[in-house]
């Protein structure tokens, strides 16, 4: 740790007056050395992102300016003009992003965006530049470099544009490389292959990496050394081992304790009748061009679906394997091309306007996102009561079990009259669970339903569900792309692929003996599995 | 966020809340009726430019009196911009979520017909219309109705489409709502803002159309009177007597420029999203 290759000393990025803190990010003072891999892990706000921007200059131009020192080879970058910055920039620090599609310029091709930055900074020939381009997609394991050359953003995959994002940062050999999120928005099997990519880098060029992640798996996988901020500041920094299994500060220790285990769930005997029985449900998306029809995509293929009461069967699956349509066809706000979905013994699939409008009281849907499942102009009482009101409820008695249900999902009574924008994300998502609740419905389709919360809301709200699971006795269906959440509530684990489901199981028999190669790759991409249940044997 | 509104919109609302009360009680400032004639007073400037000092504003070519002119056109302006908006913001919205809710054959007829529309100037089938109809008072409004609709089925089919694709239409459509509960009580509040920015930006030109026409001698027939047709009364006098084109056309201008001008704010302000939280 002797060779220092950035000094964040006393950094401080103020906040426009008005905001919610004086400070986004507080008196932070962290170092990253050569060939290191430093995560700064936290939740929504803790400032890890403004961090990376302001070492970059990349800070929104509506912000103050920052204080404090970001020491890089002898210069402090807080003080750079416009042209020392373009100097360093690219060449000697590089950034890659969260969203790698979003990253790349969709108009050029991918080879001339990664040729650009030796066109930037270096006198290379044409010949010689489309030779080193090759070269790096080689090194970042790209397939057919000389053809992915000449494709574009649009046509490669979110991991091979992550892949050119990588490539064009590692072009000029950059001593630091700022990775931000750079795993979160691809599958897990992806993010498996560009974590391996990103330690290969490290051992074979030395650069130093600075990650930014909200996610203690990824933490475990590859960091060496691990910096908690909360709120701006920093809580406890450390080599990953010590951070991750003995944790000093009492945040992180919360922190890691609502991290899921990778473990199954004991399970439950005492299930009842089945409220769900889905048969051979089927789903194919067309897409038209200007000459007819074009590619047929079969979304859902003949799925077969039963759930049982008080049970809890998850789907996991990477995105585009049609769990999402699958949820959308059972609760049919998608309408599927064929099958059967019976939802407590009642007929759900066949039924129009009155009765199906009717029958839609059987099975409720949360959604992904709670910033857009509420009516921004509706408020959250006359949200949860809306449903039993359109079944027959008198508005009296419904909002009385509206106030009810904002009580019983751990909810201010008082808030009822508040609009959603006044919550925050983990708040709404349990106004969401109320207003389907209210309902008193058999079956819970949960669609990613954690998946944006920060780890300790989505431990809470994860416990929620099973809370009133247990108590109201309704069959969830539980849609995730993440085992470890999956292992925390589900009965049942059914893996899909390419609209099929592939294998079926309990956890434990799943996790123990996978019977599909597919499950087999997906947990072993679980990043850091074992540092939870078996911290020996992996150093982490 | 700036809270403050600007100058800029305070002149504007000011200006807008002046002619709507010149409109109501504008009357007092003449000891005329609108109908009122002094052959022997005709052409007369304004009082403050030596004319005689009852005719506050001058009179016109039969010596009535200006400044009831005024009122009454200005009345008759605004009633039928307002009624013609009214008329052409609620039909083009209907169709608007009719397209939206329907898709398919229904939408591609309904849009059809909206290209149709905008693709033919107005003053075209205006002219022809009220060539065919002859003219009334209530055929004039509802072809000022006419004005606009494709653009506000434009924006509503937009604004539809995207809003029912939220997760939060989805999940009142799970709760079992019925599609006009949808539309009513959710779609249409949160899609509101935008069609109302629309109406403060259909309504000038509803008024300069009124104007256009009744300028030709084919809007307000006499004894009715607007605005466009006082300046259109005027045109022969520019030379002598240009008092009777100029109120006219600076009422014209600035109710115009005042309602662009708040549209503009209204657009930047009613975003919901864009509100700073209250907690």
């Amino acid at each position: 740790m002797t060779d220092t290759l950035l000094d964040i000393r006393g950094l401080s990025v103020p906040l426009p007056t008005g905001a919610d803190r004086p400070f986004a990010v507080k008196d932070l003072s962290l170092s990253l050395s050569k060939g290191e891999i430093l995560c700064i892990v936290g939740e929504t706000g803790s400032g890890k992102s403004l961090t990376a921007f302001a070492s970059m200059g990349l800070l929104p131009t509506n912000l103050p300016k920052p204080s404090g020192e970001v020491m890089f080879e002898g210069r402090n970058l807080l003080t750079l003009t416009e042209e020392q910055r373009r100097e360093i920039n690219g060449r000697r620090l590089a950034m890659i992003f969260q969203e790698p599609i979003a990253a790349l310029n969709p108009i050029y091709r991918v080879g001339e965006q990664v040729a650009e930055a030796f066109r930037l900074h270096t006198k290379l020939s044409e010949a010689e530049i489309k030779q080193k381009v090759i070269d790096l997609f080689t090194e970042v394991h790209l397939p057919n470099p000389r053809e992915i050359l000449r494709s574009y953003p649009h046509q490669l995959s979110g991991g091979q544009c992550q892949r050119v994002m990588i490539a064009t940062a590692l072009a000029l050999d950059p001593a630091i490389l700022i990775a931000d999120e750079p795993t979160t928005a691809l599958d897990v099997t992806t993010q498996a292959q560009i974590l391996r990519l990103m330690l290969d880098l490290r051992e074979k060029h030395g650069t130093g990496i600075l990650f930014i992640t909200h996610d203690f798996g990824v933490v475990a996988e590859i960091a060496d050394r691990v910096a908690v901020m909360r709120h701006g500041t920093l809580v406890e920094t450390g080599p990953a081992k010590e951070v991750l299994l003995n944790p000093q500060e009492e945040y992180t220790q919360n922190l890691l304790a609502a991290v899921p285990r990778l473990q199954p769930k004991v399970s439950r005997s005492y299930l009842g009748e089945p409220v769900l029985v889905a048969s051979k449900v089927a789903k194919t998306y067309q897409t038209r061009t200007l000459f007819g029809a074009g590619r047929k995509v079969k979304a859902v293929d003949e799925v077969d679906v039963t759930i049982r009461r008080g049970e809890t069967l998850g789907l996991v699956g990477e995105s585009g394997s049609g769990k999402s349509t699958l949820a959308q066809c059972l609760i049919r706000l998608v309408e599927p091309d064929g099958g059967e979905v019976t939802i407590s013994g009642g007929k759900f699939s066949g039924l129009k306007g009155a009765d199906l409008r009717a029958a839609r009281q059987r099975v409720q849907i949360v959604f992904q996102d709670p910033f857009t499942a509420l009516d921004p102009r509706q408020s959250v009482r006359s949200a949860i009561a809306e449903g039993p009101i359109i079944h027959g409820l008198s508005p009296a008695e419904a909002t009385a079990r509206a106030d009810g249900l904002i009580e019983a999902v751990g909810l201010d009574p008082s808030g009822g009259d508040r609009f959603p924008h006044e919550f925050s994300g983990g708040q709404r998502q349990r106004i969401c669970i109320a207003r389907a609740l209210a309902l008193e419905p058999e079956l819970i389709i949960a669609d990613e339903s954690v998946s944006a919360l920060d780890v300790s809301v989505q431990a809470q709200v994860l416990d929620l569900l099973a809370e009133m699971q247990e108590r109201l006795q309704f069959g969830m269906l539980f849609i995730t792309h993440d085992l470890r959440v999956a292992s925390r509530i589900c009965d049942r684990i059914a893996v899909m692929r390419h609209g099929k489901i592939v294998e079926q199981d309990e956890p434990a028999t799943l996790f123990a003996n996978p019977t599909q190669d597919y499950t087999r790759k997906l947990l072993a991409a679980v990043p850091g599995r074992d540092w939870q249940t078996n911290p020996t044997r992996k150093a982490v | 966020m700036k809270n403050r509104p600007s100058i800029l919109l305070i002149a504007a609302s000011a200006v807008l809340i002046s002619v709507v009360a010149i409109a109501l009680i504008g009357n007092v400032f003449s000891p005329f009726a609108v109908t009122d004639q002094n052959l022997l007073g005709r052409l007369k400037p304004p009082a403050f430019l030596g004319g005689p000092e009852e005719y506050l504003l001058g009179t016109d070519r039969i010596g009535r009196d200006m400044v009831a002119r005024l009122v009454a056109g200005l009345r008759m302006s605004l009633l039928v911009a307002l009624a013609g908006t009214l008329i052409g913001a609620i039909v083009g919205t209907v169709i608007g979520f009719l397209a939206a809710h329907f898709r398919g054959y229904v939408e591609e007829g309904l849009m059809m017909l909206v290209d149709f529309q905008a693709s033919l100037p107005f003053i075209l089938i205006a002219l022809t219309l009220l060539a065919f109809f002859g003219n009334s008072l209530i055929l004039f409004i509802i072809l000022m109705g006419l004005f606009g609709w494709e653009t506000y089925a434009r924006l509503a089919r937009g604004v539809v489409l995207s809003a029912t694709s939220q997760p939060y239409a989805k999940a009142v459509t799970s709760l079992g709502a019925h599609p006009m509960r949808l539309y009513i009580r959710h779609i249409l509040p949160n899609v509101a803002s935008a069609l109302i920015v629309q109406i403060t930006l259909t309504f000038p030109q509803i008024i300069l159309l009124e104007t256009s026409l009744s300028f030709l001698g084919l809007g307000i027939q006499s004894p009715n009177t607007s605005l466009g047709q006082i300046l259109g009364d005027g045109r022969d006098y520019l030379s002598t007597a240009w008092w009777i084109s100029v109120w006219p056309g600076l009422l014209i201008f600035v109710i115009t420029l005042s309602m662009s001008i708040l549209g503009d704010a209204l657009r930047d302000r009613l975003d919901p999203m864009l509100k700073v939280r209250t907690t």
